[in-house]
């Protein structure tokens, strides 16, 4: 019984204990610095794997929910579309414009990628494995990806080029508009934990009442807060339907237009890393990070289950891809501030307001209530402020 | 509408918003993002907002016309398939019907009913597909698209099977039809009419409610119906406007007084009705393919008369029209007694809807403007010819 | 309430993901060129002539009226007629084409060159997978090309093959119940001036007893 657990509990660590292993080879004031090293090597190897992986399973989801096959034949089932991908990328010409700022051409598609994936530092990936744990945690993630905003208006900047530039500035716009809510809808997580470090958000929520965790998602404030963070990360990645800045039918082509070969793929790369971390984000905030859904499950490693939560996240996101229409740039940032905002606010409330309520059954019930009741209320006077709304057709007689 | 409502209206004109601004000129096309063919707009813009748009077709001009008047009635017939590419049996009846006016040909009853059964058929496909393509402008990776395609195939195989060819289809002749229906056809066409309305419940639980699509599509490009009918527009866009003219109708061509289906109408006159208004026919013409099928009679497919080669009418005129998926398709024949005519002419819904693209588009956001010109439902083919 | 509508296309393309794994409805696709649709038996698509027997130049039944060549839309068709005649599968004298060139990269698959003959000589195929690399002569077919047997043709088309064998039998029949008609009234006729001439010779030719 116990040599069972204990293999359970090495399967749980094994990165850890390997970690230390690796390390145990080198001098014991070198062995800190050995492993980080040994941990970024692991980030950067595993997250760009996820990301080839994305990309073969983004086209065949959208493939079979249309209907249709997706890429199969690359290797079997289509697996190694990426690396064929990726020498096309790598063997295209990198054009550069002539009146463009080459320094800055140069350093947009690195800052993104650097700054992505600095953003890894904070995530809580397994028991005890977490690259910094840093006692402001989410400021750092925040801050960070603030930063990538910095190299997509650099893109835009360096093109020289009308259009790119009007293409950056709106995705700019579009961009730091939903960082609000975002921060306000993570707050509430913050608020109930009392600390900013991603290890204690985890950690709080790795209890069991029965067999049901106490994951943040399933409370009233929680949910909400999930819902808000997830749309504002939808809007934050430019991912459909908040991704008219990379349309193709849009007239201003994108701040990537003057990119080509490599550093198109540095950016694609960035994109999907980014949409990686935030969706890691929500999954640490929101539900439970490492932990398992149900008590009985817990011995299934904890970065087993972290990757688990992410490919469910990254398939939620390309469903959304395949079924919804992109909204336009006005009515997003009206969305924004006119929707999102009102309810993270209103969330802040509801999230003290469960606090101090005390523990029963009538805390559940009020949350509840007035969460539904604004969001009905608050959709239905965005709807018709527009005049939007379902219609009747006569017929002629 | 009055001749003075004519003589008073003028498009609006939009100021640019600051003194001294000044516009931005692009060229939409004719490499398009969008799938309609090779089209280009010349557009100008104050900031977001559409100032003044100039349509430039005319780069598939194939000289159809010309074509038609130095070869024979019959050997214009395969080059009608090719006017509206998605809906040549439509386009086939249109030169049929000019062409039978003018030689007082008559056409039994079996044609007629497999005239109907081919046009309701070709009508759903169209606008299944004009949905698919609304949609893939709007963003939503295709995926309306390839289910409206799905349906599609299922519709061009009868017709393969029917007349040879999926699209290109040359199959009305002048007096009937060319062929008689392959054993078993009629069933193989009610399994797949008893099987579209679920595919249209299917796209309008995927469309109809989608809150994105109604905020994109509410209130864009409104057709006001005096402009509508003042500049010809026909076919659904008028419908959307709220104007009760459907030519199957008013002109009673056909047979299709024998069958009872409802005209839908719009109120507001934008994307969003014309969408609408496309799901709400193709319900219609499946009530029509269900009545149509019941009793098909047997008999002969021809009018005896009619002649396949020499064929040479009377000296006359004649102009021909139905009721097109696009709009009012109409054929002007003019013979002097020769195997071919003197003048032919077609009249083309997809140009004559285009003309009021500028009115539609203007004061719009430029990201609005591919979906309006989406929702007018153009084919390059027949706006060239 | 705001995001229903969403939530319901949501439903809607989930049934189609999950279907597509289940059902032929749901994925469609068909992986081409590994497998193929059955060919519809109607479908058309470039000309070819039609002989009988074994020999194509022998048994070609076209007789170079050029009805098609006139009545093609867009004109891809040239023939060159014979000088001479030479008997074709049932042994009358025809004159043959000495060319017969389809262009098909002209063709538009029209059928109406099959719908005038008046001689069941040309049909359409069903081949197309056609595309070469000779961008000159390549898709210029000549008549050696063009012709293929009576059962290739049964082979496409089997219900219309034997609706042009049943109607060309037809014709055949009555061609030679004609013929025999009209054989034995030139018969009977002879014979009946045959019997009009016999009895002013007999007196003439009998001896005396």
């Amino acid at each position: 019984m116990s040599q069972q657990a204990s293999f359970w509990n090495n399967l749980d660590q094994v990165f850890v204990l390997l970690q230390h292993r690796i390390a145990g080879y080198f001098p014991v004031w070198l062995q800190p610095v050995v492993e980080t090293i040994l941990a970024v090597v692991g980030i950067v190897a595993a997250f760009p794997g996820i990301f080839a992986l994305t990309t073969v399973l983004e086209r065949k989801g959208l493939g079979r929910m249309q209907n249709r096959l997706g890429p199969n034949r690359v290797g079997p089932l289509g697996i190694l579309q990426p690396v064929a991908d990726g020498i096309k990328s790598l063997t295209k010409e990198d054009i550069v414009p002539l009146s463009a700022d080459a320094a800055v051409h140069f350093l947009a598609p690195v800052v993104l990628v650097i700054a992505v994936f600095m953003g890894f530092a904070v995530l809580p990936i397994g028991r005890n494995m977490v690259l910094a744990n840093l006692d402001a945690g989410l400021l750092f993630f925040f801050a960070i990806g603030a930063s990538t905003e910095l190299s997509i208006f650099m893109a835009g900047w360096s093109s020289r080029n009308k259009y790119s530039l009007l293409g950056a500035m709106r995705a700019v716009a579009q961009m730091i508009s939903y960082e609000v809510p975002l921060l306000l809808s993570s707050v509430v997580a913050v608020m109930i934990t009392g600390s900013l470090s991603t290890v204690k958000i985890v950690e709080a929520q790795s209890g069991f009442t029965g067999i049901f965790p106490h994951w943040y998602v399933f409370t009233p404030w929680g949910f909400a807060g999930f819902v808000l963070f997830v749309i504002a990360a939808l809007a934050e990645t430019n991912r459909s339907p908040f991704d008219l800045p990379e349309g193709e039918s849009e007239l201003v082509a994108g701040y990537f237009t003057e990119y080509s070969g490599f550093k198109f793929a540095l950016f694609f790369l960035g994109e999907y890393l980014g949409m990686f971390s935030i969706a890691g984000f929500a999954i640490t905030l929101f539900l439970g990070g490492w932990g398992a859904p149900l008590s009985v499950l817990e011995f299934v490693p904890s970065w087993a289950w972290f990757f688990l939560k992410l490919l469910a996240a990254i398939a939620f996101f390309i469903w959304l891809r395949g079924t919804l229409p992109r909204l336009r740039q006005d009515q997003l940032m009206n969305f924004a501030w006119k929707f999102m905002l009102p309810m993270t606010l209103l969330n802040l409330v509801v999230a003290g307001a469960w606090r101090f309520l005390g523990d029963g059954w009538p805390r559940w019930v009020i949350c509840s209530v007035v969460l539904l009741a604004a969001y009905v209320l608050l959709g239905r006077v965005l709807m018709r402020n527009q005049n939007l709304g379902a219609r009747s057709y006569r017929y002629a007689d | 509408m009055s001749a003075t409502a004519f003589k008073s209206y003028r498009p609006p004109v939009i100021e640019p918003s600051e003194e001294g601004d000044e516009l931005l000129e692009v060229a939409m096309g004719p490499h398009h993002p969008s799938t309609h063919g090779v089209f280009r707009m010349d557009v100008a813009l104050d900031g977001e907002r559409v100032v003044k748009l100039k349509p430039v077709f005319g780069y598939l001009h194939r000289n159809h016309e010309k074509i038609a008047e130095t070869a024979s009635y019959l050997a214009a017939m395969p080059y009608t398939d090719r006017l509206d590419y998605f809906c040549s049996l439509t386009n086939n009846w249109a030169y049929a019907l000019a062409v039978e006016k003018l030689a007082g040909l008559e056409v039994p009853e079996r044609a007629q009913y497999i005239r109907v059964i081919t046009a309701e058929l070709t009508r759903i496909q169209n606008h299944a597909s004009a949905i698919g393509f609304l949609l893939q402008e709007m963003g939503a990776s295709g995926t309306p698209l390839m289910y409206a395609f799905r349906e599609r195939e299922k519709i061009l195989d009868l017709f393969e099977e029917l007349t040879g060819s999926r699209m290109m289809c040359n199959y009305m002749r002048f007096g009937g039809c060319r062929v008689e229906l392959p054993k078993g056809w009629l069933e193989k066409v009610k399994t797949v009419v008893d099987g579209l309305p679920q595919f249209i419940d299917e796209t309008e639980a995927l469309l109809t409610g989608n809150e994105i699509l109604m905020a994109r599509s509410q209130g864009v490009g409104v057709l006001k119906p005096d402009l509508a009918v003042n500049a010809g527009i026909t076919g659904p866009m008028l419908r959307a406007a709220g104007v009760n003219y459907d030519i199957r109708k008013v002109d009673h061509y056909g047979i299709y007084d024998r069958f009872k289906f409802r005209v839908p109408l719009g109120d507001h006159g934008d994307i969003y009705d014309r969408y609408m208004i496309r799901v709400l026919e193709a319900r219609e013409s499946v009530e029509i393919l269900k009545q149509a099928l019941k009793d098909v009679p047997a008999g002969p497919i021809m009018d005896p008369k009619s002649k396949i080669r020499g064929f040479r009418p009377k000296v006359g005129e004649a102009y021909g029209r139905i009721e097109a998926p696009k709009g009012e398709l109409g054929f002007y024949l003019i013979s002097d007694g020769t195997g071919n005519p003197y003048r032919y002419r077609v009249r083309p819904p997809s140009l004559i809807n285009l003309t009021v693209l500028e009115d539609m588009c203007l004061g719009q956001n430029v990201a609005d403007v591919v979906l309006i010109f989406g929702s007018v439902d153009i084919v390059l083919g027949e706006v060239d010819r | 309430m705001l995001g229903e509508g969403m939530l319901k296309g949501l439903a809607e393309t989930a049934k189609n993901f999950a279907g597509s794994f289940v059902s032929k409805e749901r994925m469609t696709t068909v992986q081409y060129p590994e497998e193929r649709i059955a060919p519809i038996e109607n479908t058309r698509d470039f000309p070819f002539l039609v002989y009988d027997g074994s020999d194509a130049m022998a048994g070609l039944r076209c007789v170079a009226c050029q009805i098609c060549e006139k009545e093609c839309p867009p004109k891809c068709i040239y023939i060159v007629k014979s000088t001479d005649k030479k008997p074709d599968f049932v042994g009358k004298m025809q004159i043959y084409p000495t060319r017969f060139d389809i262009d098909i990269s002209v063709c538009m698959s029209c059928q109406i060159c099959v719908e005038v003959c008046p001689f069941e000589a040309i049909k359409m195929d069903t081949e197309f997978e056609l595309s070469t690399t000779d961008r000159f002569g390549g898709l210029l077919y000549d008549r050696e090309q063009l012709s293929k047997s009576n059962e290739h043709y049964h082979k496409i088309h089997p219900t219309e093959a034997a609706e042009v064998d049943a109607r060309l039998a037809e014709e055949k029949a009555k061609a030679e119940a004609k013929a025999k008609a009209a054989a034995e009234a030139a018969a009977a006729k002879a014979a009946a001036a045959a019997a009009a001439a016999l009895p002013k010779e007999a007196p003439a030719k009998e001896p005396g007893a």
